[in-house]
């Protein structure tokens, strides 16, 4: 049975109260408890707590990355409650964007997967993107950023996108002026920082709370993980047979999309056609510099990929079962042939049937879970409305089912 | 007196009855599996010790002819053996669950068959730990024979392998394997194929009329010995590929194998590594480190004996990737026989041939970058590109008996207080925090309603009833074991935050 639930995350109620029960200089009083998946520790730290910690990886170098019962890679946790809410607000404001249109929220939506619906996304004063905004869900276990992986940490990829003149074309000057200018920014910055002598916001604090809250985005919850922790009636047996068929050698969907995070963290030449009109993206060929990687870009997870169509970087198919289409339809069936591109060598001919291929939708479909949702505050210190896309009234059960 | 002699003899005879049974079906974990004697092991003591799989300690579910393995691995518990007897079963069997044994019976020489009748992807996957896999004839599956993905503590054997398309027997991504006395053949790409594991033995198999014989790819600490690779394009392979999660190959030893004519036309899929191996090839080793090949007798391999190279001379046609080192760096060659290799060489081959005007292709090629290799007495030997190699310091590798673990690979967490939070924060924490409403009613208004009473809450848990108006009605939980439940109600009552 499916429950309409809504989350009202208690610092939300607690925020609203302050911030009507006080004046607007005083900024409103951070969470003190940890988001959910997270234990306080008496260090005040949030430490991430998962079913997947108890079980060993194998590989000693901690890859994270195999069957059903595996370890995670390595998280980034252990920041505190305060700093992990500061972020969420800041998250949300569009103060962060040079004119305040655009806040992190527009391209990443929490009910949207946080992506954002589009083929590629859409920056400051419409100015079409070149890629497709990824997912943010379980970035925490992450080591390379942006489809092109030219980012190694949360902080570095976020100030791609602030000074990008096309996304939310702030600068670092403009951004520290503007939150030193908004008094409740100043206190809760004080309360997220408070080993600092108090002083002017900085930018490491600004990245360092941004990073915080992302990093509390965990799907791990789904249908799938009670299957993998020791379930077997989690699935029916359609979604069974597709992911027999998913980690099978012939589809070899898991060889790349490798439980439990469902990447493999690598990038991949897969030999997608550019969308009708773009020119062909070189991807990761530009990061590493390297000719041989024209054309790769970095394994998606498919955590809640059922909320986040458009597929591929660059949005090219609109629903799951053109995906697997794709994949099935024969090794660089639209590569151009202009272009000498090292596809994978798990891009085969695998011929799957459009019964299998149901299958691996359904199977996918399972993977599904946000009973972690944050919710996006009400009222930002900026005072600057919140994009109405980031509401999430609209969402579905949030709520892991078992049917 | 003769009817209480005929008793007598009938509860005697009952009596060694119950002691065979026992015997042969006994509960004990020290009573073996039983194996039929067709395939009864001389086991040698520390053999596979510390793998762990295959010890019974449960129940024995008898598969025959008609009836369904998966359904008898749904019914499996950890510890159970499920044995397969002769006739051929159409289907694709999964093992998500921890010690599970798939034992076949071998009946007069009728073996269990797998037949996937080319329609089935693969025939057994497993992902859970201390699986066995013995004794069955697996034949015409599109995918796999036998796929591991994540399984530690695995044993493979005695398995016989035609056709089963991409690979024969592949575990990947574990931990402590036994891969031992399989017989494989028909095999597009690798027959045995490593990936990304640590820890494995590969024993006493034969390999023949496949791709890639066996394949030790992106693993660490294998053992590959007493092999029998003969009639496929490449017999014996460690390979590192590039672009996979796993960045390292190294500390591989082969030794004692038999790798003879080699000479199979490549039939490897069109963009598969193993695709670009010429035929002729009888052991080749691409961008691994630490390997040491030893008392291999290598005969009759028609490009060359042993191949070493870096990626950029193997010609594999991969996108490159910054964090995989391409070279075969510390590369040993201890005593070797070696024979009638180099016949009929590829092109590129050739071309190095000349360069030492020689008419007859190599036992031993390497090409390509790499430091610290060395190899004993290479007189006796035809090789090329061996100038930088010297004289080896270590002459055998008699210390290394296995490279299995004299432990199984256990679970992280064993204590129930730390199952009971990461389950609490892991799931629970998504409705309930510690003193404050989020969807649920909070933990402190929970540890008054059921102080002392962790039952209670692992009963209510697994099937909840509406209780309240103003909270909705709680998912079930019951896709947690009872003792998950359990650790966590008890893990609930005593927070204090």
């Amino acid at each position: 049975m499916r429950i309409q639930l809504f989350i009202t995350v208690v610092c939300v109620v607690v925020t609203l109260e302050v911030v009507l029960r006080s004046a607007p200089a005083n900024g409103p009083a951070l969470c003190n408890t940890c988001p959910p998946g997270f234990e306080l520790t008496d260090a005040n730290l949030c430490k991430l707590r998962s079913l997947y910690q108890q079980y060993e990886s194998g590989q000693g170098d901690d890859p994270g990355v195999g069957g059903l019962k595996t370890a995670l890679p390595a998280v980034r946790d252990g920041f505190t409650p305060q700093q992990i809410d500061l972020g969420r607000y800041l998250f949300f404001d569009p103060v962060l964007s040079g004119d305040g249109t655009v806040s992190c929220a527009t391209c990443h939506q929490p009910a949207k997967g946080f992506s954002d619906g589009l083929k590629t996304s859409v920056g400051l004063h419409n100015t079409k993107l070149k890629r497709a905004a990824p997912s943010l869900w379980n970035v925490a276990f992450y080591k390379k950023f942006f489809w092109d992986a030219r980012a190694t940490s949360l902080e570095e990829q976020m100030t791609g996108p602030l000074y990008s003149a096309d996304e939310m074309g702030t600068t670092r000057e403009q951004l520290l002026k503007t939150l030193n200018g908004i008094a409740p920014y100043r206190d809760m910055f004080e309360e997220a920082f408070p080993d600092r002598a108090s002083g002017a916001i900085r930018l490491d604090e600004i990245y360092t709370a941004i990073t915080a809250f992302e990093s509390s985005l965990i799907s791990l919850n789904s249908r799938y993980d009670q299957y993998a922790h020791g379930y077997p009636e989690a699935l029916n047996k359609a979604e069974i047979e597709g992911l027999n068929i998913f980690r099978s050698f012939v589809a070899r969907c898991a060889e790349c999309h490798t439980p439990p995070l469902f990447t493999n963290q690598q990038v991949a030449v897969i030999g997608l056609a550019p969308p009708e009109g773009s020119a062909f993206d070189p991807g990761a060929q530009e990061t590493f510099h390297d000719a041989s990687l024209r054309g790769a870009f970095k394994v998606p997870s498919l955590r809640n990929i059922d909320r986040t169509a458009p597929y591929t970087h660059a949005g090219r198919f609109d629903s799951l079962r053109e995906m697997m289409t794709f994949y099935s339809a024969g090794r660089g069936h639209e590569a151009p042939r202009n272009e000498k591109l090292h596809i994978h060598w798990h891009i085969w001919e695998p011929k799957l049937t459009d019964y299998e291929m149901d299958r691996l939708v359904d199977f996918v479909k399972t993977l599904t879970d946000e009973s972690f949702m944050p919710r996006a505050p009400e009222t930002v210190p900026s005072g600057l409305a919140i994009d109405k896309n980031t509401d999430q009234k609209t969402q579905a059960s949030l709520s892991p089912t078992t049917h | 007196m003769k009817t209480a002699k005929r008793v007598l003899l009938v509860v005697a005879i009952f009596a060694i009855g119950i002691y065979c049974g026992k015997l042969f079906f006994g509960r004990g974990s020290d009573i073996p599996a039983p194996v039929p004697t067709y395939f009864s092991e001389s086991a040698q003591p520390g053999d596979s010790v510390g793998v762990g799989a295959g010890t019974v300690t449960g129940k024995i579910i008898e598969v025959k002819n008609g009836s369904s393995i998966q359904e008898a691995v749904g019914k499996a518990n950890p510890g159970d053996l499920i044995r397969i007897y002769p006739g051929v079963y159409h289907e694709t069997v999964y093992i998500d669950k921890d010690n599970i044994s798939l034992q076949g019976v071998i009946v007069n020489g009728e073996w269990p068959t797998l037949d996937g009748e080319k329609k089935q992807n693969d025939a057994i996957l497993y992902s859970g730990n201390g699986v066995l896999v013995e004794n069955l004839k697996i034949t015409n599956y599109k995918g796999n024979g036998i796929m591991g993905q994540a399984g530690n503590n695995y044993v493979i054997r005695n398995n016989w392998i035609v056709d089963t398309g991409v690979y024969g027997i592949f575990p990947q991504f574990g931990k402590n394997g036994l891969v031992e006395r399989n017989i494989l053949t028909g095999i597009e790409d690798a027959a045995i194929y490593i990936g990304m594991c640590d820890n494995v033995d590969v024993r006493f198999n034969e390999v023949y009329g496949n791709v890639a014989g066996i394949e030790i790819e992106n693993s660490r600490h294998a053992l590959v010995e007493y092999n029998y690779a003969h009639d496929n394009t490449g017999g014996i392979l460690a390979f590192l590929t590039p672009g996979l999660p796993i960045k390292t190959c190294y500390d591989v030893i082969i030794r004692n194998n038999y790798v003879y004519h080699n000479n199979t036309k490549n039939f490897g899929a069109v963009g598969s590594t193993v695709s670009h191996i010429p035929k002729g090839t009888g052991m080749l080793i691409m961008a691994a480190d630490d390997i040491t090949i030893e008392n291999n007798i290598v005969t009759g391999n028609d490009n060359a004996g042993i191949t070493i190279t870096d990626y950029g001379y193997a010609g594999v046609d991969h996108a490159s990737d910054p964090e995989s080192e391409p070279n075969s760096d510390r590369i040993t060659l201890l005593d070797n026989f070696m024979s009638n290799n180099g016949a009929d060489p590829v092109a590129d081959v050739k071309t190095i041939m000349m360069t030492k005007l020689s008419k007859l292709g190599p036992d031993i090629i390497a090409v390509g970058g790499g430091v610290g290799s060395c190899v004993i007495n290479p007189g006796r030997y035809r090789t090329f590109g061996l100038d930088a190699y010297a004289n080896c310091q270590a002459r055998d590798t008699r210390s290394v008996k296995t490279y299995l673990l004299n432990k199984p690979v256990t679970p992280r967490i064993t204590a129930s207080m730390e199952k009971g939070r990461m389950t609490y924060y892991g799931v629970c924490s998504g409705c309930h925090a510690y003193s404050t409403r989020l969807v649920g009613p909070p933990v402190n208004t929970i540890q008054a309603m059921y102080k002392n009473n962790a039952q209670g809450i692992v009963d209510f848990i697994a099937h909840p009833v509406h209780k309240r108006d103003d909270y909705p009605e709680m998912p079930p939980q019951n896709y947690l074991t009872t003792e998950t439940r359990k650790a966590v109600a008890e893990y609930m009552l005593s927070i204090t935050k």
